[in-house]
Parts: C-alpha cells; structure tokens; sequence
C-alpha cells in the first residue's frame, strides 16, 4: 500500500492483505453472503426511503421502548451467527472420527466454539435479557421512560459496537482460540500472539460499558421513578426480578472489565499479572474472571424467572402464589450469587477445605431455586390455565429446567466433579439451563408482551411449531452429550478417535437441524404474524387479561406510556383496577415532558468500533484520533442543557382519542 | 399488620387509579452517579486483590523498601487532601450561590489536582528509570497499574472539572451545573478513599515486609 | 418489612430535590480535613520512625487507622447517611463492600490454599533449589 515500509507500520499496524482470510472457502462463500445480503438491505432501506425514519425514530430515539426493541433485534441477529457456529461445530464432530480429519482444522474449529460461546453469552442472551428489562420495566412501574434516556441509547450502541467488532473479525484477521473466557497463559501475548484475543478483549470491554450503565440505569429507574403507592413489595415480580439482575450487573461487571484490563496489559505492555514467569499468576485470572462469570449467570436466568412468574400468573388467571416468598428467593440468588465461583474450578488445586465451602454454597442455591419451581407449581394448581404459546415455553422450561438443575447440583459435589469437569457432561449441563432456562424464558417474554410492542399478536400456530422444535431439538442434541460426557468425552475436541462413540454425535448434530427448525419457525411466526395482523390486531391492549401495568395502556403503547401517571394499590396493579371498575380517563389530558433524540450515542459508538479495530490492530495513530474524538464528542454533548421536548396537550388528546374509538370498536 | 394499614389506606382511595396532576419523578442522577461509584469501587478491588495476591512476588527484582520514598507519597497523600477539603469549600459557596467564589475554589482544587499527578508521574519515571519497570516483576505490573489507574482517575478527575468550570462561568450555578458539580464532588472525594488504600496497603504495608 | 419500603418509597417521592442535598458544613470539612490529617500522620510516622519495632503489629495498625480513616472520609465528605435518598446510597455501600470483602478475602484465601497445595517450594527453597 505504502512503499515505505515504516509508514505502512505507523499507518496500518500488523494489519496486511494477510489478514483476509481469502485461502478459506467457507469464509470466502460467507463473506460474499454477508454482503450480497447487506447490498440487498442497505439497497432495500434506500428504495423505500427508510434512512430517515431510521435515524430520526430509530437510531438516536431515546424511547426505552424503541432500544428495547433494538436490543432484541440485534439478538436476533446475533443468535443466528451464533447458531450457524454451532451447526458447523456438530457437523465436524458428527463426521471427524479416526482417521476422517471433518472439515474444519483446529485452528478454525478453535475459533468457532471460541465465538460460539461468545457470541450466544455477550450478544444473544445479554441484548434479549437488557432489551425485555428496557422494554416492559418502565411500562410495569408506570413511568414514561427510564431514569437516563440518553445513556440508554448510548449503552446499546456500545453493545452494537461490541458485536460489530466480533463480526469483523470473522472476515479480518481472527478470533481467539482460547474459548469463551480466554484464560491465560494460552491467551498471554505468548502463546496467543496474533489478533484474535485482542478482538475478544476490546469486544468485550466496549459491551461491557454498554451493559454496566444500562444496569446503573435501570436500577436508579426502578429506585426513583415506579408510580405512587407501588412500595417495594407491590412491584411487579419482573420488575423485582430485573432490580436483582441489574444489582448483579453493576457489581459483577466491573470485576469483568477490570480483569480483562489486566490481560490486555500483559498483551499490550508486557506485565506479569498472568504470565507463567516474573511471578504472574495464571490462576489470579481464572480465581477472578469467574467472581464475575458465576454472577453472569444469574444475570441471565433471573429475568427469565421473572418472565415466567407473569407468565403463569397470567394464563392461570390467578395470583402468582407465594409473591414474597418469591422476592426473598430472588434477593437470596442474588447474594449466594457472589459465595459459588470457586466451583467452576474445583480441579485447580485449592484443597479440601475451600471445595467443601464452595460445594455446600453451590447446593445452598438450588433451595430458592427449588422454592420458585414449587411456587410456579402452586399457581398452576387449581388455576384455569391457558395453553397459550409463551405458557407451553413456560411448561417446557419447568421440566427442562428441573433436569439442567440437578444435573448441576450433582456437578457441585467436587469428587463428582473431578471426573466430570471439562467433559461433555459439563457442556450438556449449561446448555440445558441456558436454552431451557434463558431462552426459552425469552421466547415467552417476547411471545407475551409482541402484542403490547406491536399491536398484534403473534401467530400461535408457527409460534407453536418453534416451541415443539425447539423442546425436542434441546433433548436430541443434548441428552447424547451427558452420555458422551460421563463415558469421559471432553469438550473442544475437533476430531475423536473412539469410532463407536460416532452414532451420538450424529444424533446431536440431528438435534442441531430440528433446533435449525425451531429457529427457522420463529422466524415464519414472524412473517406469517406480520402478513395476519389486522385478524391478529389487540385492540383493547390487554390481550392476554393481564394482571400488570403495561396492559392498560394501548397496544403499541403512545411515545410517553401513559396520559396520567397511575396510582398503584395492589402489585397486580391493572387487575386490581379491573377489579375495581376503573374507567379511562377521557379528559383533562395536559402537555408531557419528554426526552428528545439524539445522534451522540450513535456517534459515541461508532468511535468506539474504530478505536476498539484500530488498537487490535496496533494502529496507533487512529487509535489516538479515535479516543480523542470520543472525549470530544462526550464534553460537546454535556454543553447541550436543551435536552427535554414537550409533547403539547393536543397531540395527547387526539392519541388517546383514537385508542378510546378503538376500545370502544373492540367492545361493539 | 401492614396489610391491614395498606387495607385502609386503600379504603381511602379506593377509586383513584390516577394522578391528575403532573408527578415529576425526583431526579436520579445522584444515586446513578453513585452506583457508578460503587461499581468503579470493585475496579479498586480487583486491582488490591490481584496486588495482595501478587504484589510479594518480585521475582528477585527490587522489592518495595528498595523503591518507595514514603515522603514523596507522604506529600502526595497531602495534595489529594488538600484537595478533597478545598472542593468541600467550592461546594459550600455553591450552596451560597456564589459563582466567583465557587469557581475559585475549584482552580484550587484543580491545581492541588495536577501537582498530586504530576508528583505520581515524579515518581514513575523515577522508579521506570531505576530500572523498576511494570515489565520487570509482577509485584511492579500490580504496583504502576493499580496506583496507576488511580492517577487516571485523577486526571479524569481534573478535566471533568475545567469543563465544569467553563459550564458554570458560561451559565452560572444553574440546577444542572449544581448537580453536575455535586456529581464531581462524590467522584472526588470517593478518590481520597481509594487513596487511603492505595498509600495504606501498597506504600505502607509494602514497606513493612 | 413493607410498611418501612413503603415509607422510603414516600420519602424518594416526596420532596429531595438538588436543593435538599446536605452541603456539609464549614465545621464539618475541618473537622474531617483534621481527623483525616491525624489518620494519616500517624501512620505514616509509625511506618516511617519504626515506632513499634514488630512490622505485624505496625500492619494491623496501619490497617486499623485506614477502616477509620475511610469512615470518616464517608460521613464528613461523602456526606454519608442513612436517610439519603430513602436509605438506597447507604445500602448500595454495604452491598458493594460485602461484594469487595468477598472479593479480596475469597481470592486471597482461594490462592492461598492453591500456592499451598500447588507449589509446595517457598521462594527461599526454590533459591536453594537452584543452586
């Protein structure tokens, strides 16, 4: 490019024509997907003219309705890049024994389970937990947005950065070989020397600030601004479920960035936290990375819990049994969630006496877990359920869920460990909990509350489809893998010698293509709801008889979520209302402070991409113009004081009118 | 028992389910700004945790009592304090309303600011030029980042308030600056805390063993 | 339980605003700038004069003025109380320095145990090892 060869360093850094990987076809073929596919939606996006409504409703909105929303496309997105990894990954196992070496090479197979893991954990699970929390929290607790509008946006946008800068490295240099958590020495400048872990590090970093202030603010939004009257204790249990998780966040997180911080100095500067030599200590990293790993996963499954209690609440049209009992339940998680990481290395060495501690801990926990199980149960009895979609997910994750915990608990007993630690009887266990525990919670959630996002319902015979693909799918890739694991199979392995232990991995990797359909039948739902709107059409904006808030508003709720703060007197607040003979406001409407949009987050994130490339790639003079544009841009945006906008009285009456002629043609 | 208060309570107002009046949320920005602290706060505890474990570990390379001079870092700790007691008073003329006195007390402080930077960059380069390098022990690497994270957070520090500073000159002590000024005050008071376990547990301790 | 959330959740409603902040006092600085000055003093006098003779007791110390030290930095600077904000800052710290003490605690007792079991050789040993 340059025929200095100096400048070229000064310029460009480590990276050359090298870097693309044009010698591997699976990429090749990916890469002219990739943009075949972005040519045909950027080219889409121009001829129906939706740049502008893009940026100006969309991409600078500040409505925690519209970045919910964005949250979980992005999942969306995200979940099928991950998911293709795990196809490739089944498929190279179902066919490379003995001597058939599969199609993937060790130093790409490595990559694959490496952004596999990645991938589903920061950008799937996370975008779909923080986008249901930012959605439903503020309808839930009656305000009209969440404490910080503007951080909210920023934060997803930095979670857009994160995963932009995972997706580069798909066709730019690499990604770690390390798996998921990176550990050192393997990912130390010494053994990892090229780009790949640094990709993962500024990824994670960038997601990482994203995620910690959309923690910070949805906990100061549920502490400051839920209506009159709902005392702690009548809070939606969602809304409890998402303060608990969101407390996870904000100190578990900072314990994540300050370690990967610790890393990137012994890659970048040459220190010795985790070398093997100059008195590092790899095992510092493996202690500390997991007293925020453990609490990651609770920040995962706690929302999903909360999901599921409204969920059964609502098609067994009755209060969710025991509601204290399940605040307490949640509130004890959240604490024992910091007592149990030393029981993801049980087999490093520390001896008797810290295993027993962290073993008995870990067993501790199944206690409140167990406690909502019973409780969901208790709600159900007696109860007229409604087979609705989100309560078949519900049912499918009480009984999967129940499994993946036992199997847990069993992995908490440190001698059983010893022999099951690193095998796929582990890999089968957190699969089990995280599909049927988070995921299939998140496609109830998003099946519950589309209608309130959307204005109709989803399509409950494909949405039916996905859920008995997705149920049998989990079972047929995974039971195999607890076999697998305790005949002594360990995980990350691209080629196995054993020929008999062939026949599970084909039944795995056929599992992997029902799940295929799953997913595919999501997406039909979808299309197919989206093409039968007007017969799917909620009108009354309360399609399930729901027992929470944000059922009385409209379906799509209007900009500011509701004319008249409610005022709360039971924590099933709008059955309560119901009960009660509430009548709608028809009158007295006034004009609303809200929030107005704006570009900074969009800015704000897109700088981080290009500063996150160009420190991976040692750029330093772009790096350097990066930052300081970032600092630039972050001091103009504190010398904007105009910040708020008025929706005037009128604009008010007229969208409350409408929803009024449409209650009014739903009663007809 | 509460139920029974709620019962009457809501016997009361039995048929209110609205506000006709606006309800203004109380503004949040002081308890965010200190959940940020709190989160910042395991930062710390990562870095004292790493250098507890870590931080004896000299790799027969030059060990605390041969490097730290406790007079520099006693001066040090001095500036951070003087420093945390003129913003105090910066904040008590804010409550004055007034602008001119305000504003003075925070160069002070900015100053105090840049001299206790500039003494802890003294201090690096002198020990860097020793030979006492990050790379050479990991009882080194714990020491510069974890003191050394500490200075960035002053220097953050400093910036955050000479943009303050030309905010309040330009518009004056309006809500907004007030709460941004109380924000920064939090932010550099939480400083001087992690300070005392940066001078107590790395120089003193350090020292001692 | 609830009846003391609920008369929190009337005081974050109900009237603090920026205006209803505590500034601290005049009197309440100095009083912390001179207790701060004495907390830091004296215990870089014991390390510095070798006051005590017995470098285990001078750490335990030392430790002890910077616990207090920190407590007064919280109640005359941070203005710590427990009726800020309906209770919520006071709680966040408690939270956040259980969080910190297990941290610090579990990762030196965690690493302990394994440099025990692991690597049975002191420093000194591996020295004479070597040689």
């Amino acid at each position: 490019m340059f025929s200095n060869p100096d400048l070229q360093k000064l310029v460009f850094g480590r990276l050359t024509w090298d870097a693309i990987p044009l010698h591997d076809p699976i990429l090749i073929v990916t890469f002219i997907g990739v943009v075949l596919g972005g040519t045909a939606l950027l080219g889409a996006i121009t001829y129906f003219r939706f740049w502008g409504v893009l940026w100006r409703e969309w991409f600078t909105s500040v409505d925690h309705k519209k970045i919910g929303i964005m949250y979980i496309i992005l999942a969306l997105v995200m979940l099928l890049r991950g998911f293709s990894d795990a196809l490739l990954m089944r498929s190279q196992q179902a066919i490379a024994f003995g001597a058939n070496e599969g199609y993937l090479p060790p130093h790409h197979y490595d990559q694959i389970f490496t952004a596999h893991g990645v991938i589903m954990i920061f950008f799937v699970a996370m975008p779909l937990v923080t986008g249901l929390m930012n959605y439903v929290v503020p309808l839930q607790i009656g305000a009209r947005d969440v404490a910080f509008p503007f951080l909210n946006n920023f934060s997803f946008w930095m979670t857009v950065s994160g995963a932009a800068t995972v997706m580069v490295s798909l066709f730019v240099g690499e990604f770690a070989r390390t798996g998921w958590l990176a550990m050192p020495p393997l990912s130390g400048a010494e053994y990892s020397p090229g780009v790949g872990v640094d990709y993962y590090i500024w990824a994670l970093q960038i997601a990482g600030i994203g995620t910690l202030l959309s923690g910070i603010n949805l906990i100061a939004t549920i502490i400051k601004m839920r209506a009159p009257g709902m005392t702690m204790m009548k809070m939606p249990i969602f809304v409890w479920s998402a303060l608990c998780t969101n407390v996870l966040i904000v100190a578990a997180f900072p314990i994540l960035t300050a370690v990967l911080a610790l890393l990137s100095m012994d890659r970048y500067v040459g220190t010795h936290f985790f070398t093997n030599d100059l008195g590092g200590n790899p095992m510092m990293y493996v202690n500390l990375i997991w007293i925020w790993g453990h609490p990651e996963v609770y920040i995962l499954i706690l929302p999903a819990f909360g999901v599921f209690s409204e969920i059964v609440s609502t098609y067994s049209s009755k209060r969710l049994f025991g509601y204290a009992s399940m605040v307490y339940a949640l509130v004890v998680i959240t604490i024992l969630a910091y007592l149990v990481w030393l029981h993801h290395f049980f087999t490093m060495g520390s001896g008797a006496s810290v295993n027993s501690f962290f073993g008995i801990t870990t067993m501790i926990i199944s206690i409140p877990t167990g406690a909502k199980i019973f409780n969901w149960l208790f709600t159900m009895y007696r109860g007229r359920i409604r087979f609705e979609v989100p309560m078949l997910w519900t049912l499918g994750f009480m009984v999967t869920f129940v499994i993946g915990g036992m199997t847990g608990v069993l992995l908490a007993v440190p001698p059983a460990d010893f022999v099951l630690h690193n095998s796929l009887f582990l890999v089968a266990h957190f699969h089990n909990v995280i599909i049927g525990g988070v995921l299939f919670g998140m496609f109830a959630g998003i099946t519950y509350w589309y209608p309130k996002a959307f204005g109709y319902k989803l399509d409950p015979f494909w949405g039916k489809v996905s859920f008995w693909f997705w149920l049998s799918g989990f079972y047929v890739a995974f039971m195999p893998l607890y076999l697998l694991g305790l005949m002594g199979v360990t995980r990350r392995l691209n080629r196995i010698e054993d020929p008999s232990l062939q026949v599970w991995f084909v039944i795995a990797g056929l599992g992997a293509v029902l799940i295929l359909f799953g997913i595919l039948s999501f997406m039909m739902t979808l299309f197919v709801s989206y093409r039968r709107r007007e017969e799917l059409r909620d009108v009354s904006g309360d399609p399930w008889h729901g027992r929470t808030l944000e059922w009385s508003t409209s379906s799509p709720p209007p900009d500011y979520n509701f004319a008249f703060t409610p005022v709360i007197h039971d924590y099933d607040a709008w059955w309560d209302m119901k009960r009660r003979g509430y009548e709608r406001p028809r009158e007295g409407y006034r004009s609303i402070h809200m929030p107005k949009n704006t570009g900074t987050g969009v800015i704000l994130g897109a700088l981080s991409t290009v500063f996150s490339f160009a420190v991976i790639w040692y750029m330093w003079p772009l790096a350097a113009l990066a930052i300081t544009g970032i600092v630039v841009v972050a001091i103009v945006h504190t010398f904007n004081y105009n910040r708020d906008t008025t929706i005037p009285a009128e604009t008010v009456v007229s969208v409350e009118a409408q929803h009024t002629r449409m209650l009014a043609a739903a009663q007809a | 028992m509460a139920t029974q208060a709620d019962a009457t309570a809501d016997r009361e107002e039995a048929l209110r389910f609205y506000e006709t009046e606006d309800h203004p949320h109380a503004p949040a920005t002081l308890i965010g700004f200190w959940l940020y602290l709190m989160s910042d706060c395991l930062i710390f505890a990562v870095l004292f945790a790493t250098h507890a474990v870590v931080g004896r570990n000299y790799a027969a390379g030059p060990s605390p009592a041969d490097l730290f001079d406790l007079k520099l870092v006693a001066l040090n700790t001095a500036m951070l304090l003087f420093s945390s007691i003129t913003y105090g008073f910066a904040m008590l003329e804010m409550a004055k309303e007034r602008r001119g006195a305000t504003l003075l007390w925070l160069a002070v402080t900015g100053l105090f600011g840049i001299a206790f930077v500039a003494l802890e960059l003294y201090e690096f380069s002198h020990l860097i030029h020793e030979g006492a390098t990050p790379q050479r022990s990991a009882f080194l690497s714990s020491f510069f980042v974890l003191v050394g994270t500490h200075g960035l957070h002053v220097s953050v520090g400093i910036v955050w308030l000479a943009v303050l500073m030309v905010q309040v000159a330009q518009r004056g002590l309006q809500e907004d600056n007030k709460r941004r000024l109380m924000c920064l005050s939090m932010f550099w008071h939480f400083l001087d805390v992690i300070w005392i376990g940066v001078f107590s547990f790395v120089y003193l301790m350090g020292t001692l063993r | 339980m609830s009846s003391t959330t609920s008369a929190q959740s009337v005081e974050a409603h109900g009237k603090d605003s920026v205006e209803d902040e505590p500034h601290g006092t005049f009197k309440g600085y100095v009083t912390g700038f001179v207790l701060a000055a004495i907390l830091t003093a004296i215990p870089f006098w014991l390390v510095m004069g070798d006051v005590l003779g017995d470098s285990r007791v001078t750490g335990i110390v030392v430790m002890a003025f910077a616990m207090v030290q920190v407590v007064v930095h919280m109640i005359y600077f941070l203005h710590m109380n427990t009726r800020a904000e309906g209770g919520w800052t006071v709680l966040a710290l408690i939270f956040t320095s259980t969080v910190v003490i297990i941290t610090l605690v579990g990762s030196l007792w965690v690493m302990h145990h394994l440099n025990v079991n692991m690597m049975p050789m002191s420093v000194e040993d591996m020295k004479k090892h070597m040689h």
